[in-house]
C-alpha cells in the first residue's frame, strides 16, 4: 500500500464516545478568545461607512465634519484607500472606484481611536451620488433571465433524462405546483470581525515584504489566505490568519467578505497599528451573504400505484450585478428519487443586489423544501400514505448516473421514524381538532452529499512518553472540531484523547480545507489518519519524542465509483390555532443514515440544531426587500426572526447504526447540515394535515392560514 | 465627554475613565479587557451580552458605564468558584451540550442564574398560571422556555440548554427544602 491510498477502516476507540467539547470549560466562561478578543496593544477601531443607493456613482465625498471628530485618525474612501492588486472580484474590490454596485456596499471607513469617535463619525461622512435606475426584485416574469454556466459549486445548470414533458402529459396523476422561498440571513450570532495587523517589511531587505496577520471570524483560515493575499498584492506565505474559536457561521464565513479587505486596508494605512472591525448586526444583511429568494416550479407524474414517471423542477433565483452565485436548488431533485424522465434547471436574475452566498446547506434546503412538499402533495392527490410514495420511488442505484449508493437507508430513516413518532397517530387533513388546536402530523426526506476535499495536511509530533501533538488549520465554528479530531487522531495513534494535543485554527499550521459542505471532518480526519499511517511506517511502534511528519489527503478512488449521500427522515407536530392561525411545533424528530457517528453527544446537537434552524426557515426567516430604496428593511434581530427558546418544543434526533468507508477511513460522511435539509417540509406538511391548507410560499406565517 | 467610574468586575474593584457615550458592554470588552460577555446585535435584541449587574441579569449593552458608578458586575468568567470550579449552571451546559459555537452561552448562563434567582423570588412568567406570589410555581420546561427566551442561540441548542437549567433548576429547588 503506498501513502497515496485510502488508510484501512479505523477501528473505534475514542470515536463513538460521546466525549463533552474540549472547548467546554473555556466557552461557559467566556474565555475562549474569537477574533476581536485577543490581546493586542494599542488598536485602532475601523467603522466601515456604507452606500446610500443601490446603483450609480460617487461624485462627491464629503469628510470634513467626520475628520473633525476628536480622536479620528483618517477616513478612508475610493478617493483615499490604498489600491489593491487584484480587483476581478467585484464583491471584494471595495474602494477602488466610485461605482456602486448595491446599497450597503462598502464606501468608506472611519478609523479612530475609540469605537464611539469612530461610529460618530462614520454617521458623517457625506456622499453625493450620480443615481441610476435599479432592479431589486425577482419576479417570476422578471426579465433578462439567463442560464449559469454552473451552479454551486461547480454542477451543470441543467440535465435532463428521458422525455419528462411527454411523460407528464400522459401520467395518471399529476402535480404541477410553484413554491417560494424569501432572502434569508445567516445571521451567526458572532457578528463577522477582521483584525488586521499590516507589517512594513525592511526597508533595506527587498525580499522581505509587508507581513499581514488576520484575526479573523472563519471558516477557513487557509481560504481567506489564499483568497486575500493576491487581491493585497502579497505572497500567500506573507500573510497570516488566525481563528482558534468561531461564533457560528453557517456558511457566511466560508469565504472573505469585502469587510476582511476593509480590515487590512485599514491596517495598512496604519502601518503596524492594529485594525479592529466588526460588521454591526444591521451591516451583516447586506456585507455577510444570504440565501437567494427562489421561485420553484415542481411537476410530478405517477401511475395509480405511485410509481414516479416524470420529475421536473424548474428553479428561478437571483444573483448580484457584482458577483454571480447560482445556488443549486435543484440538484438533490437529480438523485432523490427513481423516474425514467427528469428535468431540472436553474435561471438567474442578476439583479442590484449585495452578493448572495452559502447559507447552510445552499441548494439542498430550498430545493428539496420544495419537492418534499410536493411529493407530500402527490401523496394526496394519490391517496397514499407519504411514506408508502417515497419507499415506491426509492431508486436502486443513483439515478442520473446509475452508480451504485455507498449506503442508502432512507426507507429505514422513515420507517424507523414513524415507529418512533407514532406516525399511526396522523388523521385525514383538517380531522384532528384539541379545543381551539387543529393538530397534525408530517413527514419529508433529507439528503445531503457526503463531500470530501483533496488538499487539508496535518502535522504529527510526538511529545514523548506516547503523547501527540497534531496540526492542522481547520475551523471550529461550534462543529467540534476540537473534540473529534482529537477522538480521530487518539484511535488512529492508539492513545487515548487526553494524549492528544489539538492545534487548529490558524495558517501557520498545515493547510486545512473549508469547513463547508458537510466536509470538514471527512476531509481532514482522511488526512490526519494518512500521516498517522506516515508516522508508523516512518518510526514504528516506539517513536523518539521529536519525531514528526507531515502528510496530505490520500486519494480515493471508490468514491468515484459510488454515489455518496446522506440521507434522513424528518417527522414534525404542527398546532394551529384555529382562531388565530398561530402554528406551534411541540414535536419533531429526525433520523439520519450519515455514517458512523464520531460523537454522539455533539452530533445530536448538530442535528438538533440543523433542525431547529429548518424549523425556523418555516415558520419566521424573512428578509423584506423595499424595493424602492433597494434593501432589507428588518435588517436586526427584532424584525428578522429567529426562533427564541420559547418557540422550541421536543427536537429528537436519532441515527441508525451504520458505518461507510467508501466515504472516508472514519466511516463517516459529514452532520453539518442534513438536519436543516427537509425540515422546513415536514413543518410544512403537518400544517397541511392539521388544516387542510396548503401553503407554498414561505414563511409560513398566520396570515396565510387565516384568508382560507 | 469623559467620566470618571468604578466597578467592581468580577470581585475585582476596576476604575476607568470612559466616554459617556460607552455602554457597559463595550467599557468591559474594549477598556477592561473583560471579554466574557459578547457583542452579538449591540440592540438589545439578543442577549449574549448578558451579565448581573448588582445581582440582576441585564444586556450590558444598552447600559450605559456612567449610569452604574459604583456597581457590582459579575460575568461568566466571574461564576467559577475561587478554586476555579465550574459554577453548575455552566458544569451543566458542558454536559448537556447546551451550545455549539460558544458565543451566545456567557449571556446565557448569567441570564439563567439571574432567571434561577427571580423565579425562586416568586416573580411570575408570560408561562406562570397563578399570580399568586405566595403560589411556589414550579420551574417547568415552558416556565424555563418563556424566562430564557431574551437569549438567542442561533446554532439552535435551546433543547440542551432546557436540560442543562432544568437540572440546575430541580437540585436548587431540593437544596431550599
Amino acid at each position: 500500500m503506498t501513502e497515496t491510498e485510502q488508510p484501512p477502516p479505523l477501528a473505534a476507540h475514542a470515536v463513538g464516545v460521546p466525549t463533552r467539547r474540549l472547548d467546554g470549560p473555556a466557552k461557559v466562561s467566556g474565555t475562549a478568545p474569537y477574533a476581536w478578543e485577543h490581546r493586542l496593544p494599542e488598536p485602532v477601531y475601523v467603522h466601515a461607512v456604507q452606500a446610500g443607493i443601490a446603483r450609480g456613482r460617487i461624485v462627491r465625498v464629503d469628510t470634513a465634519a467626520a475628520e473633525a471628530v476628536d480622536g479620528v485618525l483618517t477616513v478612508l474612501s475610493h478617493r483615499t484607500a490604498p489600491r489593491l492588486a487584484d480587483t476581478s472580484d467585484h464583491e471584494l474590490a471595495i474602494l477602488q472606484g466610485p461605482e456602486v454596485g448595491f446599497r450597503g456596499q462598502i464606501v468608506g471607513a472611519v478609523l479612530a481611536e475609540t469605537p464611539e469617535a469612530a461610529r460618530y463619525a462614520a454617521s458623517l461622512v457625506r456622499f453625493a451620488y450620480e443615481e441610476e435606475p435599479h432592479h431589486t426584485e425577482l419576479r417570476d416574469d422578471s426579465p433578462d433571465t439567463y442560464t449559469p454556466a454552473k451552479v454551486n459549486p461547480s454542477f451543470p445548470s441543467d440535465t435532463e433524462q428521458g422525455d419528462p414533458e411527454a411523460a407528464l402529459k400522459e401520467a395518471a396523476c399529476t402535480i404541477d405546483a410553484t413554491y417560494r422561498t424569501p432572502m434569508q440571513f445567516n445571521n451567526p450570532m458572532e457578528p463577522h470581525t477582521t483584525v488586521a495587523i499590516w507589517e512594513e517589511g525592511d526597508p533595506e531587505d527587498p525580499s522581505a515584504s509587508p507581513l499581514l496577520t488576520l484575526y479573523d471570524s472563519t471558516q477557513g483560515s487557509h481560504t481567506v489566505r489564499t483568497t486575500l493575499a493576491p487581491v493585497l498584492g502579497l505572497g500567500a506565505e506573507r500573510v497570516r490568519v488566525i481563528s482558534p474559536h468561531v461564533g457560528g457561521g453557517f456558511g457566511s464565513k466560508g469565504m472573505p467578505h469585502a469587510h476582511d479587505v476593509l480590515a487590512c486596508l485599514a491596517a495598512k494605512v496604519l502601518r503596524g497599528r492594529p485594525a479592529k472591525l466588526a460588521l454591526t448586526r444591521q451591516q451583516l444583511f447586506s456585507l455577510a451573504g444570504h440565501r437567494t429568494p427562489t421561485v420553484q416550479r415542481v411537476r410530478l407524474g405517477a401511475e395509480p400505484g405511485g410509481q414516479l414517471t416524470a420529475i421536473s423542477h424548474e428553479v428561478l433565483e437571483h444573483t448580484s450585478r457584482v458577483k454571480e452565485f447560482a445556488e443549486q436548488s435543484a440538484v438533490a431533485t437529480r438523485m432523490m428519487y427513481a423516474s425514467p424522465n427528469r428535468r431540472t434547471s436553474h435561471r438567474l436574475a442578476a439583479l442590484d443586489v449585495p452578493v448572495p452566498s452559502w447559507m447552510r446547506a445552499p441548494g439542498e434546503t430550498p430545493g428539496m423544501y420544495a419537492a418534499e412538499v410536493a411529493m407530500d402533495e402527490l401523496a394526496e392527490a394519490l391517496g397514499l400514505d407519504p411514506i408508502e410514495l417515497r419507499k415506491r420511488n426509492d431508486p436502486t442505484q443513483e439515478p442520473e448516473t446509475g452508480k451504485p449508493w455507498s449506503s442508502r437507508h432512507l426507507v429505514e430513516c422513515l420507517t424507523t421514524g414513524a415507529r418512533r413518532f407514532g406516525w399511526d397517530q396522523r388523521t385525514a387533513p383538517g380531522a384532528r381538532r384539541e379545543g381551539e388546536w387543529l393538530v397534525g402530523l408530517g413527514v419529508a426526506s433529507s439528503t445531503y452529499p457526503g463531500y470530501a476535499m483533496p488538499g487539508s495536511e496535518v502535522e504529527i509530533v510526538h511529545r514523548g512518553s506516547s503523547r501527540y501533538t497534531v496540526r492542522i488549520g481547520a475551523a471550529d465554528l461550534g462543529t467540534g472540531t476540537w473534540t473529534v479530531l482529537s477522538q480521530i487522531a487518539a484511535d488512529g495513534l492508539g492513545v487515548a484523547a487526553e494524549d492528544v494535543r489539538m492545534e487548529i485554527g490558524d495558517t501557520a499550521y498545515p493547510m486545512a480545507t473549508v469547513a463547508g459542505g458537510s466536509s470538514g471532518v471527512s476531509s481532514w480526519g482522511s488526512s490526519l489518519l494518512n500521516a498517522v499511517r506516515a508516522f508508523r511506517d516512518q518510526y514504528g511502534d516506539e517513536p523518539e519524542a521529536g519525531a514528526r511528519v507531515r502528510a496530505g489527503y490520500p486519494e480515493n478512488p471508490a468514491r468515484e465509483r459510488y454515489a455518496v449521500h446522506s440521507f434522513g427522515a424528518h417527522f414534525a407536530e404542527a398546532r394551529v390555532n384555529a382562531v388565530t392561525g398561530e402554528v406551534r411545533v411541540p414535536r419533531m424528530l429526525g433520523v439520519f443514515s450519515a455514517g458512523r457517528i464520531i460523537n454522539p453527544l455533539l452530533a445530536r446537537s448538530q442535528f438538533i440544531g440543523g433542525m431547529t434552524m429548518g424549523l425556523s426557515m418555516a415558520l419566521h426567516e424573512e428578509g423584506v426587500f423595499d424595493h424602492t430604496t433597494g434593501h432589507v428593511v428588518n435588517q436586526d434581530l427584532a424584525d428578522y426572526h429567529v426562533p427564541v427558546c420559547a418557540d422550541i418544543g421536543d427536537i429528537e434526533a436519532a441515527w441508525l447504526d451504520e458505518e461507510d468507508f467508501v466515504s472516508n477511513p472514519m466511516g463517516s460522511r459529514g452532520i453539518g447540515e442534513i438536519g436543516i435539509v427537509g425540515s422546513p417540509s415536514a413543518v410544512v406538511n403537518a400544517v397541511y394535515n392539521a388544516t387542510g391548507i396548503r401553503v407554498r410560499e414561505l414563511p409560513l406565517t398566520p396570515d396565510k392560514l387565516l384568508g382560507e | 465627554m469623559d467620566a470618571h467610574v468604578t466597578l467592581r468586575v468580577d470581585g475585582e474593584e476596576r476604575s476607568l475613565t470612559v466616554d459617556t457615550r460607552t455602554s457597559l458592554l463595550d467599557a468591559l470588552r474594549d477598556r477592561l479587557g473583560v471579554t466574557s460577555p459578547k457583542k452579538g446585535c449591540d440592540h438589545g435584541q439578543c442577549g449574549s451580552c448578558t451579565v448581573l449587574l448588582d445581582g440582576r441579569r441585564v444586556v450590558s449593552c444598552l447600559a450605559l458605564t456612567v449610569s452604574h458608578d459604583g456597581a457590582e458586575v459579575t460575568t461568566a468568567a466571574g461564576l467559577p468558584g475561587p478554586d476555579g470550579r465550574l459554577h453548575p449552571l455552566q458544569q451543566a451546559f458542558w454536559d448537556h451540550d447546551a451550545f455549539q459555537c460558544g458565543y451566545c452561552t456567557p449571556g446565557q448562563i448569567c441570564s439563567a442564574a439571574g432567571m434561577l434567582e427571580e423565579a425562586d423570588a416568586g416573580r411570575p412568567s408570560h408561562a406562570t398560571a397563578d399570580l399568586d406570589p405566595a403560589a411556589r410555581t414550579p420551574l417547568t420546561d415552558d416556565e424555563i422556555r418563556e424566562r430564557m427566551s431574551g437569549n438567542i442561540c442561533r446554532c439552535g441548542a435551546y433543547v440542551n440548554i432546557v436540560a442543562a437549567i432544568r437540572e440546575v433548576g430541580d437540585v436548587s429547588e431540593v437544596t431550599e427544602r
